[in-house]
């Protein structure tokens, strides 16, 4: 017979060890990302041309840099909550699913820093 | 502890077990739905890798854009970005059915039902039509 209660076996349990907040944060993302996306893609419609000159004007404008440096950070961010969900459903072996996770948050977080050093590189005129 | 358990330590190796619904329910296209929600949003993770390399091929200037542009002119990325862009129309409506039964709307069997064609739906046409207005606007400046 357990002596814990209800409540007790509902908190701490479960593949991912906590509660509300990881869901929560994957709702406020995807939220951003309907605007943001639609953004992008009305955007990517109206561009024209994908020369480098049309594209490397349209992302030096600072509006459109700051709404691209969103929309790459939230939906890295995004894409990680999701990716973990799937790792944490999938991968049973503690270590194994330790380890998996500990790569898949580098790999989101290198391909954040990617994202926003190019844009801001390009915001700035850094290059050309 | 002097109480005896009123529930044996192991189950009977015969009693029912919780399994996954892929394994007990009936194949339902509401359920292939959830599915392709989890399956589209990880080909939009792998899509990401290619935004972000688009993106650093700006960054890197004239020659490193150019090769990225022959990369993408590649017939085998233009159909990744066809699929990619289908994975995001769906994610799209899928999440924003998710929202909605988020609030407590929708979640009869009906209405579910409803919403899940419509997403299906929607997001072939949403694709088709993003992909009409994209080459219509390109061939319009060229």
């Amino acid at each position: 017979m357990s002596l814990r209660s209800s409540l007790g076996k509902v908190e701490g349990l479960g593949a991912a060890k906590e509660g509300a907040h990881h869901w929560w944060v994957q709702r406020m993302t995807s939220v951003a990302l309907v605007l943001l996306t639609l953004w992008f893609v009305t955007s990517l419609v109206l561009l024209g041309s994908f020369e480098y000159p049309v594209v490397h004007a349209w992302l030096a404008k600072s509006l459109n840099a700051v709404l691209l440096l969103l929309l790459a950070t939230i939906g890295i961010y995004h894409s990680q909550l999701g990716v973990q969900v799937i790792v944490e459903d999938y991968v049973n072996h503690h270590g194994a699913k330790l380890t998996v996770l500990m790569v898949i948050n580098f790999l989101h977080l290198l391909l954040a820093a990617l994202a926003a050093f190019a844009i801001l590189r390009v915001a700035f005129g850094a290059s050309t | 502890m002097k109480n005896v358990p009123d529930v044996p330590a192991t189950n009977p190796p015969n009693a029912a077990r919780p399994l996954s619904p892929f394994l007990t329910y009936k194949w339902r296209y509401t359920m292939a739905l959830s599915f392709l929600n989890r399956v589209t949003g990880c080909a939009l993770t792998a899509g990401t890798l290619l935004f972000v390399y688009w993106l650093v091929a700006i960054s890197n200037g004239v020659e490193a854009y150019a090769s990225a542009q022959r990369v993408f002119a590649h017939p085998l990325v233009k159909v990744l970005l066809v699929m990619f862009s289908y994975a995001f129309f769906y994610h799209l409506l899928a999440g924003l059915r998710h929202l909605m039964w988020d609030t407590g709307h929708g979640l009869e069997r009906r209405s579910a039902q409803l919403s899940g064609w419509i997403a299906f739906i929607g997001s072939i046409v949403l694709t088709a039509g993003f992909w009409l207005l994209l080459l219509a606007g390109l061939r319009g400046a060229a």
